[in-house]
Protein backbone atom coordinates (compact mmCIF):
# COMPACT_ATOMS: atom_id res chain seq x y z
CA UNK A 1 0.00 0.00 0.00
CA UNK A 2 2.90 2.36 0.69
CA UNK A 3 4.69 1.40 -2.46
CA UNK A 4 2.76 3.65 -4.79
CA UNK A 5 4.78 4.21 -7.89
CA UNK A 6 7.46 1.58 -8.28
CA UNK A 7 7.01 -1.10 -10.83
CA UNK A 8 8.41 -4.57 -10.86
CA UNK A 9 11.92 -5.11 -12.21
CA UNK A 10 10.49 -7.25 -14.98
CA UNK A 11 8.27 -4.42 -16.13
CA UNK A 12 11.17 -2.02 -16.13
CA UNK A 13 13.11 -4.24 -18.47
CA UNK A 14 11.16 -3.00 -21.45
CA UNK A 15 8.32 -3.78 -23.73
CA UNK A 16 9.62 -6.30 -26.22
CA UNK A 17 8.85 -9.22 -23.95
CA UNK A 18 5.18 -8.36 -23.73
CA UNK A 19 4.93 -5.84 -20.96
CA UNK A 20 3.63 -2.37 -20.42
CA UNK A 21 5.34 0.47 -18.57
CA UNK A 22 3.91 3.88 -17.68
CA UNK A 23 6.56 6.32 -16.48
CA UNK A 24 5.31 9.60 -14.97
CA UNK A 25 2.55 9.85 -17.52
CA UNK A 26 0.27 12.89 -17.48
CA UNK A 27 -2.63 13.71 -19.70
CA UNK A 28 -4.23 17.07 -20.17
CA UNK A 29 -7.11 17.45 -22.59
CA UNK A 30 -7.14 20.40 -25.01
CA UNK A 31 -9.91 22.00 -22.96
CA UNK A 32 -7.55 22.15 -19.97
CA UNK A 33 -8.92 19.24 -17.91
CA UNK A 34 -6.26 17.17 -16.26
CA UNK A 35 -7.15 13.52 -16.75
CA UNK A 36 -4.01 11.95 -15.31
CA UNK A 37 -1.09 13.26 -13.29
CA UNK A 38 2.20 11.49 -12.88
CA UNK A 39 1.01 7.95 -13.27
CA UNK A 40 3.75 5.34 -13.06
CA UNK A 41 3.34 1.61 -12.97
CA UNK A 42 4.29 -1.44 -14.92
CA UNK A 43 2.62 -4.62 -15.98
CA UNK A 44 5.15 -7.39 -16.41
CA UNK A 45 4.80 -10.73 -18.15
CA UNK A 46 2.38 -12.96 -16.33
CA UNK A 47 0.88 -10.06 -14.42
CA UNK A 48 -2.77 -9.17 -14.25
CA UNK A 49 -3.13 -5.57 -13.09
CA UNK A 50 -6.53 -4.07 -12.44
CA UNK A 51 -7.30 -0.40 -11.96
CA UNK A 52 -10.30 0.62 -9.87
CA UNK A 53 -11.38 4.17 -9.20
CA UNK A 54 -14.33 6.54 -9.08
CA UNK A 55 -16.18 7.24 -12.32
CA UNK A 56 -14.54 9.81 -14.50
CA UNK A 57 -11.16 9.45 -12.81
CA UNK A 58 -9.33 8.74 -16.03
CA UNK A 59 -9.22 4.93 -15.88
CA UNK A 60 -10.37 4.59 -19.44
CA UNK A 61 -8.01 7.33 -20.56
CA UNK A 62 -5.23 5.20 -19.11
CA UNK A 63 -6.17 2.35 -21.41
CA UNK A 64 -6.63 4.59 -24.40
CA UNK A 65 -3.13 5.94 -23.85
CA UNK A 66 -1.73 2.43 -23.52
CA UNK A 67 -3.33 1.43 -26.81
CA UNK A 68 -2.34 4.59 -28.64
CA UNK A 69 -5.93 5.73 -29.24
CA UNK A 70 -5.17 8.86 -27.21
CA UNK A 71 -1.84 10.66 -26.98
CA UNK A 72 -0.55 11.46 -23.50
CA UNK A 73 0.92 14.91 -22.90
CA UNK A 74 3.86 14.11 -20.62
CA UNK A 75 5.92 11.13 -19.54
CA UNK A 76 6.70 7.94 -21.40
CA UNK A 77 4.74 4.81 -22.20
CA UNK A 78 6.54 1.75 -23.44
CA UNK A 79 4.60 -1.10 -24.91
CA UNK A 80 4.79 -3.20 -28.01
CA UNK A 81 1.67 -2.03 -29.83
CA UNK A 82 1.85 -4.73 -32.45
CA UNK A 83 0.86 -7.25 -29.82
CA UNK A 84 -2.02 -5.50 -28.11
CA UNK A 85 -5.46 -6.89 -27.59
CA UNK A 86 -8.16 -4.35 -26.70
CA UNK A 87 -11.53 -5.29 -25.32
CA UNK A 88 -14.05 -2.46 -25.30
CA UNK A 89 -16.85 -1.73 -22.87
CA UNK A 90 -19.34 -3.14 -25.32
CA UNK A 91 -18.60 -6.02 -27.62
CA UNK A 92 -18.24 -3.78 -30.72
CA UNK A 93 -19.07 -6.63 -33.05
CA UNK A 94 -19.93 -5.92 -36.66
CA UNK A 95 -23.68 -6.59 -36.81
CA UNK A 96 -23.56 -7.75 -40.43
CA UNK A 97 -20.95 -10.46 -39.79
CA UNK A 98 -21.53 -13.86 -38.30
CA UNK A 99 -19.58 -14.92 -35.21
CA UNK A 100 -17.03 -16.72 -37.38
CA UNK A 101 -16.42 -13.69 -39.57
CA UNK A 102 -16.38 -11.28 -36.65
CA UNK A 103 -13.66 -13.34 -35.03
CA UNK A 104 -11.71 -13.39 -38.29
CA UNK A 105 -11.89 -9.61 -38.66
CA UNK A 106 -8.62 -8.52 -37.06
CA UNK A 107 -6.62 -11.23 -38.79
CA UNK A 108 -8.24 -10.07 -42.01
CA UNK A 109 -7.20 -6.47 -41.34
CA UNK A 110 -3.65 -7.70 -40.80
CA UNK A 111 -3.58 -9.53 -44.10
CA UNK A 112 -3.63 -13.11 -42.78
CA UNK A 113 -4.57 -15.59 -45.52
CA UNK A 114 -8.18 -16.84 -45.54
CA UNK A 115 -7.30 -20.43 -44.70
CA UNK A 116 -5.04 -19.41 -41.84
CA UNK A 117 -7.48 -16.95 -40.32
CA UNK A 118 -10.28 -19.47 -40.54
CA UNK A 119 -8.14 -21.88 -38.55
CA UNK A 120 -7.16 -19.20 -36.01
CA UNK A 121 -10.77 -18.12 -35.60
CA UNK A 122 -11.97 -21.68 -35.04
CA UNK A 123 -9.33 -22.10 -32.38
CA UNK A 124 -10.31 -18.85 -30.64
CA UNK A 125 -14.02 -19.66 -30.85
CA UNK A 126 -13.36 -22.99 -29.17
CA UNK A 127 -11.29 -21.27 -26.47
CA UNK A 128 -14.10 -18.94 -25.45
CA UNK A 129 -16.73 -21.68 -25.65
CA UNK A 130 -18.71 -20.40 -28.60
CA UNK A 131 -18.45 -23.54 -30.71
CA UNK A 132 -21.74 -24.22 -32.46
CA UNK A 133 -22.59 -20.52 -32.71
CA UNK A 134 -20.25 -19.71 -35.61
CA UNK A 135 -23.01 -18.95 -38.06
CA UNK A 136 -25.10 -16.76 -35.76
CA UNK A 137 -25.26 -13.00 -36.01
CA UNK A 138 -24.51 -10.72 -33.04
CA UNK A 139 -28.16 -9.86 -32.51
CA UNK A 140 -28.96 -13.51 -31.97
CA UNK A 141 -26.45 -13.71 -29.12
CA UNK A 142 -26.85 -12.86 -25.44
CA UNK A 143 -24.71 -10.11 -23.91
CA UNK A 144 -22.33 -12.66 -22.43
CA UNK A 145 -21.93 -14.51 -25.71
CA UNK A 146 -21.24 -11.27 -27.52
CA UNK A 147 -18.49 -10.51 -25.06
CA UNK A 148 -17.03 -13.99 -25.60
CA UNK A 149 -17.07 -13.32 -29.31
CA UNK A 150 -15.28 -10.02 -28.73
CA UNK A 151 -12.66 -11.82 -26.63
CA UNK A 152 -12.19 -14.44 -29.31
CA UNK A 153 -11.69 -11.72 -31.89
CA UNK A 154 -8.78 -10.27 -29.88
CA UNK A 155 -7.34 -13.71 -29.09
CA UNK A 156 -6.90 -14.48 -32.77
CA UNK A 157 -3.88 -12.18 -32.98
CA UNK A 158 -2.34 -13.85 -29.92
CA UNK A 159 -1.57 -10.54 -28.18
CA UNK A 160 1.07 -10.37 -25.49
CA UNK A 161 -0.67 -7.46 -23.75
CA UNK A 162 -4.41 -7.39 -23.18
CA UNK A 163 -6.26 -4.20 -22.31
CA UNK A 164 -9.78 -4.52 -20.89
CA UNK A 165 -12.03 -1.48 -20.57
CA UNK A 166 -14.77 -2.58 -18.15
CA UNK A 167 -15.70 -5.40 -20.48
CA UNK A 168 -18.20 -7.12 -18.20
CA UNK A 169 -19.79 -4.02 -16.65
CA UNK A 170 -23.05 -4.41 -18.53
CA UNK A 171 -23.55 -8.09 -17.72
CA UNK A 172 -25.55 -9.65 -14.93
CA UNK A 173 -23.72 -10.97 -11.87
CA UNK A 174 -23.82 -14.66 -12.79
CA UNK A 175 -22.63 -14.11 -16.35
CA UNK A 176 -19.93 -11.79 -15.12
CA UNK A 177 -18.61 -14.35 -12.64
CA UNK A 178 -18.62 -17.07 -15.24
CA UNK A 179 -16.73 -14.87 -17.68
CA UNK A 180 -14.26 -13.94 -14.92
CA UNK A 181 -13.56 -17.64 -14.38
CA UNK A 182 -13.04 -18.15 -18.08
CA UNK A 183 -10.90 -15.07 -18.49
CA UNK A 184 -8.55 -16.42 -15.82
CA UNK A 185 -8.41 -19.74 -17.61
CA UNK A 186 -7.43 -17.88 -20.81
CA UNK A 187 -4.95 -15.73 -18.89
CA UNK A 188 -3.15 -18.84 -17.69
CA UNK A 189 -3.45 -20.75 -20.90
CA UNK A 190 -2.36 -17.95 -23.27
CA UNK A 191 0.17 -16.25 -20.99
CA UNK A 192 -0.63 -12.65 -21.89
CA UNK A 193 -0.30 -9.81 -19.39
CA UNK A 194 -3.39 -7.75 -18.65
CA UNK A 195 -4.39 -4.28 -17.72
CA UNK A 196 -8.02 -4.39 -16.64
CA UNK A 197 -10.39 -1.56 -15.75
CA UNK A 198 -13.45 -2.16 -13.60
CA UNK A 199 -15.82 -0.64 -11.07
CA UNK A 200 -16.16 -3.88 -9.18
CA UNK A 201 -13.72 -4.47 -6.35
CA UNK A 202 -14.62 -8.17 -6.19
CA UNK A 203 -13.96 -8.61 -9.85
CA UNK A 204 -10.65 -6.80 -9.44
CA UNK A 205 -9.51 -8.96 -6.53
CA UNK A 206 -10.66 -12.18 -8.10
CA UNK A 207 -8.83 -11.60 -11.36
CA UNK A 208 -5.67 -9.78 -10.50
CA UNK A 209 -2.16 -10.22 -9.30
CA UNK A 210 -2.24 -6.55 -8.38
CA UNK A 211 -4.93 -3.92 -7.88
CA UNK A 212 -4.28 -0.20 -8.33
CA UNK A 213 -6.63 2.39 -6.87
CA UNK A 214 -6.98 5.71 -8.62
CA UNK A 215 -8.01 9.03 -7.15
CA UNK A 216 -10.64 11.31 -8.55
CA UNK A 217 -9.69 13.46 -11.49
CA UNK A 218 -6.95 14.30 -12.10
CA UNK A 219 -6.21 10.62 -11.68
CA UNK A 220 -3.28 9.51 -9.58
CA UNK A 221 -2.50 6.10 -8.19
CA UNK A 222 -3.28 6.23 -4.48
CA UNK A 223 -3.32 2.55 -3.63
CA UNK A 224 -1.39 -0.49 -4.76
CA UNK A 225 -2.41 -3.93 -3.50
CA UNK A 226 -0.78 -7.27 -4.25
CA UNK A 227 -3.24 -10.10 -4.46
CA UNK A 228 -1.56 -13.17 -2.99
CA UNK A 229 -3.96 -15.92 -4.12
CA UNK A 230 -2.39 -18.50 -6.44
CA UNK A 231 -3.85 -19.46 -9.82
CA UNK A 232 -5.94 -21.30 -10.82
CA UNK A 233 -8.40 -19.55 -8.56
CA UNK A 234 -11.43 -21.60 -7.63
CA UNK A 235 -14.86 -20.07 -8.01
CA UNK A 236 -15.36 -20.20 -4.23
CA UNK A 237 -12.32 -18.05 -3.55
CA UNK A 238 -14.82 -15.19 -3.57
CA UNK A 239 -16.22 -16.42 -0.25
CA UNK A 240 -12.91 -16.84 1.63
CA UNK A 241 -12.21 -14.54 4.59
CA UNK A 242 -8.87 -13.45 3.12
CA UNK A 243 -10.65 -12.42 -0.06
CA UNK A 244 -13.15 -10.39 1.90
CA UNK A 245 -10.43 -8.76 3.95
CA UNK A 246 -8.47 -7.64 0.92
CA UNK A 247 -11.65 -6.41 -0.76
CA UNK A 248 -12.40 -4.43 2.39
CA UNK A 249 -8.98 -2.78 2.33
CA UNK A 250 -9.39 -1.81 -1.30
CA UNK A 251 -12.89 -0.56 -0.65
CA UNK A 252 -11.49 1.58 2.13
CA UNK A 253 -8.84 3.08 -0.14
CA UNK A 254 -11.45 3.66 -2.80
CA UNK A 255 -13.68 5.48 -0.36
CA UNK A 256 -10.71 7.70 0.38
CA UNK A 257 -10.52 8.44 -3.32
CA UNK A 258 -14.08 9.67 -3.32
CA UNK A 259 -13.42 12.23 -0.65
CA UNK B 1 -48.91 20.00 -59.43
CA UNK B 2 -46.18 22.26 -58.03
CA UNK B 3 -45.84 19.67 -55.42
CA UNK B 4 -44.20 17.20 -57.75
CA UNK B 5 -40.76 18.57 -57.03
CA UNK B 6 -40.91 18.28 -53.28
CA UNK B 7 -40.76 14.59 -52.54
CA UNK B 8 -40.75 12.93 -49.19
CA UNK B 9 -38.01 13.87 -46.80
CA UNK B 10 -35.11 11.43 -46.66
CA UNK B 11 -35.53 8.53 -44.39
CA UNK B 12 -33.72 8.66 -41.15
CA UNK B 13 -31.21 5.86 -41.45
CA UNK B 14 -32.03 4.12 -38.23
CA UNK B 15 -35.46 5.11 -37.06
CA UNK B 16 -37.30 4.55 -40.30
CA UNK B 17 -40.05 2.13 -39.43
CA UNK B 18 -40.77 1.69 -43.07
CA UNK B 19 -43.90 0.42 -44.69
CA UNK B 20 -44.04 -3.24 -45.39
CA UNK B 21 -40.97 -4.06 -43.37
CA UNK B 22 -40.89 -7.23 -41.37
CA UNK B 23 -39.64 -6.97 -37.84
CA UNK B 24 -39.05 -9.97 -35.69
CA UNK B 25 -41.96 -9.65 -33.31
CA UNK B 26 -43.59 -12.30 -31.22
CA UNK B 27 -45.81 -14.61 -33.34
CA UNK B 28 -49.06 -13.24 -31.92
CA UNK B 29 -48.19 -9.62 -32.71
CA UNK B 30 -47.02 -10.70 -36.10
CA UNK B 31 -50.32 -12.36 -36.91
CA UNK B 32 -52.30 -9.39 -35.75
CA UNK B 33 -50.18 -7.03 -37.77
CA UNK B 34 -50.37 -9.06 -40.97
CA UNK B 35 -54.16 -9.10 -40.67
CA UNK B 36 -54.11 -5.34 -40.22
CA UNK B 37 -51.70 -5.05 -43.14
CA UNK B 38 -54.33 -6.53 -45.44
CA UNK B 39 -57.57 -5.21 -44.01
CA UNK B 40 -56.31 -1.69 -43.30
CA UNK B 41 -55.46 -0.76 -46.88
CA UNK B 42 -58.60 -2.56 -48.14
CA UNK B 43 -60.81 -0.49 -45.85
CA UNK B 44 -59.14 2.72 -46.97
CA UNK B 45 -59.58 1.63 -50.58
CA UNK B 46 -63.28 0.97 -50.04
CA UNK B 47 -63.74 4.34 -48.37
CA UNK B 48 -61.90 5.97 -51.24
CA UNK B 49 -64.14 4.32 -53.86
CA UNK B 50 -67.21 5.31 -51.87
CA UNK B 51 -66.16 8.94 -51.68
CA UNK B 52 -65.35 8.91 -55.38
CA UNK B 53 -68.77 7.54 -56.31
CA UNK B 54 -70.39 10.05 -54.03
CA UNK B 55 -68.48 12.86 -55.71
CA UNK B 56 -69.30 11.85 -59.25
CA UNK B 57 -72.99 10.96 -58.67
CA UNK B 58 -74.17 12.93 -55.71
CA UNK B 59 -72.15 16.05 -55.46
CA UNK B 60 -72.74 17.59 -58.82
CA UNK B 61 -76.53 17.89 -58.47
CA UNK B 62 -76.11 18.73 -54.82
CA UNK B 63 -73.87 21.68 -55.57
CA UNK B 64 -76.10 22.72 -58.43
CA UNK B 65 -73.40 22.06 -60.99
CA UNK B 66 -74.62 21.40 -64.50
CA UNK B 67 -75.09 17.73 -65.34
CA UNK B 68 -73.09 18.16 -68.49
CA UNK B 69 -69.96 18.57 -66.42
CA UNK B 70 -70.34 15.22 -64.72
CA UNK B 71 -68.18 13.54 -67.34
CA UNK B 72 -65.22 15.41 -65.87
CA UNK B 73 -65.23 13.09 -62.89
CA UNK B 74 -66.39 9.69 -64.12
CA UNK B 75 -67.18 7.08 -61.47
CA UNK B 76 -64.65 4.29 -60.85
CA UNK B 77 -66.41 1.58 -62.83
CA UNK B 78 -66.39 3.80 -65.89
CA UNK B 79 -62.64 4.32 -65.55
CA UNK B 80 -62.12 0.58 -65.31
CA UNK B 81 -64.42 -0.13 -68.28
CA UNK B 82 -62.87 2.47 -70.56
CA UNK B 83 -59.23 1.95 -69.61
CA UNK B 84 -58.74 -1.63 -68.54
CA UNK B 85 -61.42 -3.87 -70.06
CA UNK B 86 -60.85 -3.18 -73.74
CA UNK B 87 -57.60 -3.90 -75.52
CA UNK B 88 -57.57 -1.32 -78.28
CA UNK B 89 -61.06 -0.29 -79.50
CA UNK B 90 -59.62 2.65 -81.41
CA UNK B 91 -56.06 3.91 -81.95
CA UNK B 92 -54.71 5.42 -78.72
CA UNK B 93 -57.54 4.07 -76.58
CA UNK B 94 -57.91 1.10 -74.26
CA UNK B 95 -55.39 -0.98 -72.39
CA UNK B 96 -52.85 -1.58 -75.19
CA UNK B 97 -51.54 1.99 -75.53
CA UNK B 98 -51.61 2.42 -71.74
CA UNK B 99 -49.39 -0.60 -71.24
CA UNK B 100 -46.96 0.21 -74.04
CA UNK B 101 -46.56 3.78 -72.76
CA UNK B 102 -46.21 2.49 -69.21
CA UNK B 103 -43.36 0.28 -70.40
CA UNK B 104 -41.58 3.30 -71.87
CA UNK B 105 -41.96 5.17 -68.58
CA UNK B 106 -40.71 2.13 -66.68
CA UNK B 107 -37.54 2.08 -68.75
CA UNK B 108 -36.96 5.78 -68.26
CA UNK B 109 -37.58 5.55 -64.53
CA UNK B 110 -35.29 2.55 -64.27
CA UNK B 111 -32.37 4.15 -66.10
CA UNK B 112 -32.86 7.36 -64.13
CA UNK B 113 -32.96 5.42 -60.88
CA UNK B 114 -29.80 3.50 -61.77
CA UNK B 115 -27.95 6.75 -62.42
CA UNK B 116 -29.38 8.42 -59.30
CA UNK B 117 -28.40 5.53 -57.03
CA UNK B 118 -24.87 5.27 -58.46
CA UNK B 119 -24.25 8.99 -58.48
CA UNK B 120 -25.99 9.49 -55.13
CA UNK B 121 -23.86 6.88 -53.42
CA UNK B 122 -20.66 8.38 -54.83
CA UNK B 123 -21.66 11.86 -53.65
CA UNK B 124 -22.75 10.55 -50.26
CA UNK B 125 -19.51 8.61 -49.78
CA UNK B 126 -17.37 11.61 -50.78
CA UNK B 127 -19.29 13.82 -48.37
CA UNK B 128 -18.84 11.32 -45.56
CA UNK B 129 -15.07 11.13 -46.04
CA UNK B 130 -14.26 14.80 -45.61
CA UNK B 131 -16.02 17.36 -43.52
CA UNK B 132 -15.21 20.16 -45.97
CA UNK B 133 -16.84 18.33 -48.87
CA UNK B 134 -19.95 17.79 -46.80
CA UNK B 135 -20.05 21.39 -45.61
CA UNK B 136 -19.48 22.91 -49.02
CA UNK B 137 -21.86 20.75 -51.04
CA UNK B 138 -24.77 20.32 -48.64
CA UNK B 139 -26.45 23.70 -49.37
CA UNK B 140 -26.49 22.92 -53.09
CA UNK B 141 -28.05 19.55 -52.56
CA UNK B 142 -30.76 21.10 -50.45
CA UNK B 143 -31.26 23.76 -53.11
CA UNK B 144 -31.50 21.07 -55.78
CA UNK B 145 -34.13 19.47 -53.63
CA UNK B 146 -36.20 22.57 -53.08
CA UNK B 147 -36.26 24.07 -56.58
CA UNK B 148 -39.57 23.13 -58.21
CA UNK B 149 -38.54 20.81 -61.00
CA UNK B 150 -41.32 22.05 -63.25
CA UNK B 151 -39.61 25.43 -63.31
CA UNK B 152 -36.23 24.02 -64.21
CA UNK B 153 -37.36 21.40 -66.71
CA UNK B 154 -37.72 23.87 -69.64
CA UNK B 155 -34.20 25.11 -68.95
CA UNK B 156 -32.86 21.56 -68.92
CA UNK B 157 -34.76 20.96 -72.15
CA UNK B 158 -33.23 24.02 -73.78
CA UNK B 159 -29.71 23.07 -72.80
CA UNK B 160 -29.91 19.32 -73.41
CA UNK B 161 -33.01 18.39 -75.38
CA UNK B 162 -36.68 17.72 -74.90
CA UNK B 163 -36.19 14.05 -75.70
CA UNK B 164 -34.87 11.11 -73.67
CA UNK B 165 -31.79 13.00 -72.43
CA UNK B 166 -33.77 15.86 -70.94
CA UNK B 167 -36.35 13.58 -69.34
CA UNK B 168 -33.58 11.44 -67.91
CA UNK B 169 -31.95 14.44 -66.26
CA UNK B 170 -35.28 15.49 -64.75
CA UNK B 171 -35.71 11.98 -63.37
CA UNK B 172 -32.21 11.89 -61.91
CA UNK B 173 -32.58 15.32 -60.31
CA UNK B 174 -35.79 14.28 -58.60
CA UNK B 175 -34.50 10.90 -57.42
CA UNK B 176 -30.98 11.85 -56.34
CA UNK B 177 -31.38 13.41 -52.92
CA UNK B 178 -32.63 10.51 -50.78
CA UNK B 179 -29.74 8.30 -51.88
CA UNK B 180 -27.17 10.99 -51.06
CA UNK B 181 -28.73 11.82 -47.71
CA UNK B 182 -29.19 8.22 -46.63
CA UNK B 183 -25.70 7.17 -47.71
CA UNK B 184 -24.22 10.08 -45.79
CA UNK B 185 -26.30 9.57 -42.65
CA UNK B 186 -25.80 5.82 -42.78
CA UNK B 187 -22.04 6.16 -42.87
CA UNK B 188 -22.05 8.81 -40.17
CA UNK B 189 -24.11 6.59 -37.89
CA UNK B 190 -21.22 4.12 -37.48
CA UNK B 191 -20.40 3.73 -33.81
CA UNK B 192 -17.32 5.52 -32.55
CA UNK B 193 -16.04 2.42 -30.82
CA UNK B 194 -16.21 0.50 -34.10
CA UNK B 195 -14.09 3.21 -35.69
CA UNK B 196 -11.66 2.90 -32.81
CA UNK B 197 -11.44 -0.83 -33.32
CA UNK B 198 -10.32 -0.15 -36.87
CA UNK B 199 -8.01 2.68 -35.68
CA UNK B 200 -6.20 0.24 -33.41
CA UNK B 201 -5.27 -1.86 -36.40
CA UNK B 202 -4.10 0.97 -38.60
CA UNK B 203 -6.75 0.39 -41.23
CA UNK B 204 -6.63 2.34 -44.49
CA UNK B 205 -9.51 4.57 -45.45
CA UNK B 206 -10.54 2.31 -48.29
CA UNK B 207 -10.59 -0.83 -46.14
CA UNK B 208 -12.58 1.01 -43.52
CA UNK B 209 -15.10 2.11 -46.12
CA UNK B 210 -15.51 -1.36 -47.58
CA UNK B 211 -15.39 -3.43 -44.43
CA UNK B 212 -17.09 -1.11 -41.96
CA UNK B 213 -18.86 1.98 -43.21
CA UNK B 214 -20.71 0.76 -46.28
CA UNK B 215 -22.00 -2.46 -44.68
CA UNK B 216 -23.24 -0.58 -41.61
CA UNK B 217 -24.84 2.04 -43.85
CA UNK B 218 -26.42 -0.56 -46.15
CA UNK B 219 -29.89 -0.59 -44.55
CA UNK B 220 -30.09 3.20 -44.72
CA UNK B 221 -28.80 3.20 -48.30
CA UNK B 222 -31.39 0.64 -49.35
CA UNK B 223 -34.05 2.75 -47.69
CA UNK B 224 -32.80 5.65 -49.81
CA UNK B 225 -33.05 3.48 -52.94
CA UNK B 226 -36.63 2.68 -52.08
CA UNK B 227 -37.68 6.29 -51.67
CA UNK B 228 -35.78 7.24 -54.81
CA UNK B 229 -37.48 4.44 -56.72
CA UNK B 230 -40.87 5.99 -56.09
CA UNK B 231 -39.52 9.41 -57.00
CA UNK B 232 -37.99 8.13 -60.24
CA UNK B 233 -41.46 7.18 -61.46
CA UNK B 234 -42.68 10.68 -60.63
CA UNK B 235 -39.64 12.03 -62.49
CA UNK B 236 -40.45 10.00 -65.59
CA UNK B 237 -44.03 11.30 -65.66
CA UNK B 238 -42.95 14.88 -65.02
CA UNK B 239 -40.40 14.54 -67.81
CA UNK B 240 -43.21 13.56 -70.19
CA UNK B 241 -45.38 16.42 -69.06
CA UNK B 242 -42.68 19.03 -69.53
CA UNK B 243 -40.89 17.70 -72.61
CA UNK B 244 -42.89 16.71 -75.63
CA UNK B 245 -40.30 15.37 -78.01
CA UNK B 246 -39.38 11.80 -78.75
CA UNK B 247 -41.33 8.76 -77.74
CA UNK B 248 -43.33 9.73 -74.69
CA UNK B 249 -44.39 7.57 -71.81
CA UNK B 250 -47.48 7.39 -69.66
CA UNK B 251 -47.21 11.10 -68.91
CA UNK B 252 -47.60 11.94 -72.56
CA UNK B 253 -50.70 9.80 -72.73
CA UNK B 254 -52.13 11.62 -69.71
CA UNK B 255 -51.68 14.88 -71.59
CA UNK B 256 -53.29 13.53 -74.75
CA UNK B 257 -56.33 12.31 -72.85
CA UNK B 258 -56.60 15.58 -70.98
CA UNK B 259 -56.61 17.56 -74.19
CA UNK B 260 -59.26 15.26 -75.67
CA UNK B 261 -61.31 15.40 -72.47
CA UNK B 262 -61.09 11.62 -72.27
CA UNK B 263 -61.17 11.69 -68.49
CA UNK B 264 -61.87 7.98 -67.81
CA UNK B 265 -58.70 6.99 -69.69
CA UNK B 266 -56.76 9.85 -68.14
CA UNK B 267 -57.64 8.64 -64.67
CA UNK B 268 -56.78 5.11 -65.77
CA UNK B 269 -53.34 6.32 -66.85
CA UNK B 270 -52.82 8.08 -63.51
CA UNK B 271 -53.79 4.92 -61.66
CA UNK B 272 -51.28 2.90 -63.68
CA UNK B 273 -48.52 5.44 -63.02
CA UNK B 274 -49.29 5.22 -59.31
CA UNK B 275 -49.18 1.42 -59.44
CA UNK B 276 -45.81 1.60 -61.18
CA UNK B 277 -44.50 3.79 -58.37
CA UNK B 278 -45.81 1.33 -55.79
CA UNK B 279 -44.25 -1.60 -57.66
CA UNK B 280 -40.86 0.13 -57.65
CA UNK B 281 -41.22 0.94 -53.96
CA UNK B 282 -42.13 -2.64 -53.08
CA UNK B 283 -39.45 -4.14 -55.28
CA UNK B 284 -36.77 -2.18 -53.47
CA UNK B 285 -38.26 -3.00 -50.11
CA UNK B 286 -37.99 -6.66 -51.07
CA UNK B 287 -34.41 -6.13 -52.24
CA UNK B 288 -33.54 -4.48 -48.94
CA UNK B 289 -34.90 -7.38 -46.92
CA UNK B 290 -32.99 -9.83 -49.08
CA UNK B 291 -29.76 -7.86 -48.77
CA UNK B 292 -29.65 -6.89 -45.10
CA UNK B 293 -32.67 -8.56 -43.51
CA UNK B 294 -30.64 -11.41 -42.04
CA UNK B 295 -28.76 -9.13 -39.70
CA UNK B 296 -30.59 -5.83 -39.69
CA UNK B 297 -34.30 -6.55 -39.20
CA UNK B 298 -33.66 -8.78 -36.23
CA UNK B 299 -31.90 -5.86 -34.64
CA UNK B 300 -34.72 -3.36 -34.74
CA UNK B 301 -36.33 -3.09 -31.35
CA UNK B 302 -40.10 -3.03 -31.56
Amino acid sequence: MTDLTTSTPAARAGSSDGSLVFDRVSMKFPDGTHALTNVSFGVGPGEFVTVVGPSGCGKSTLLRIASGLTEHTAGTVSVDRSGIGYVFQDATLLPFRSVQHNVELLAELHGVSPAERKRLAEEAIALVGLRGHEKQYPKQLSGGMRMRCSLARSLVLKPSVFLFDEPFGALDEITRERLNDELLRLFQHEGFCSLFITHSIYEAVFLSTRVLVMSQRPGRIIGDFRVPFPYPRPHDLRFEPAFAELSGQISHALRGAHE
Amino acid sequence: MTDLATPASPASPTGEAALGDEGAPAPATRKRRSLLDVTGPLLVFAAFLGAWNLLSYGLFPLLGLPDQKQFLLPPPHEVVRESFTQWEPQPNRGLAPLLSKLWISTQLAFVGLAIATGLGMVIGILMSQARWIERSSWPYLVALQSIPILAVAPLIGNVVNFDFGGKLIVTVVIALFPVVANTLFGIKSVDRSLHELFDLHGTSRWTRLIKLELPIAAPAIFEGFRISAGLAVIGAVVGDLTMGEGEGGIGQLIQVYRQRLRNPEMIGAIVLAALLGLAFFWAFGFLKRRAVGHWYDAERPR
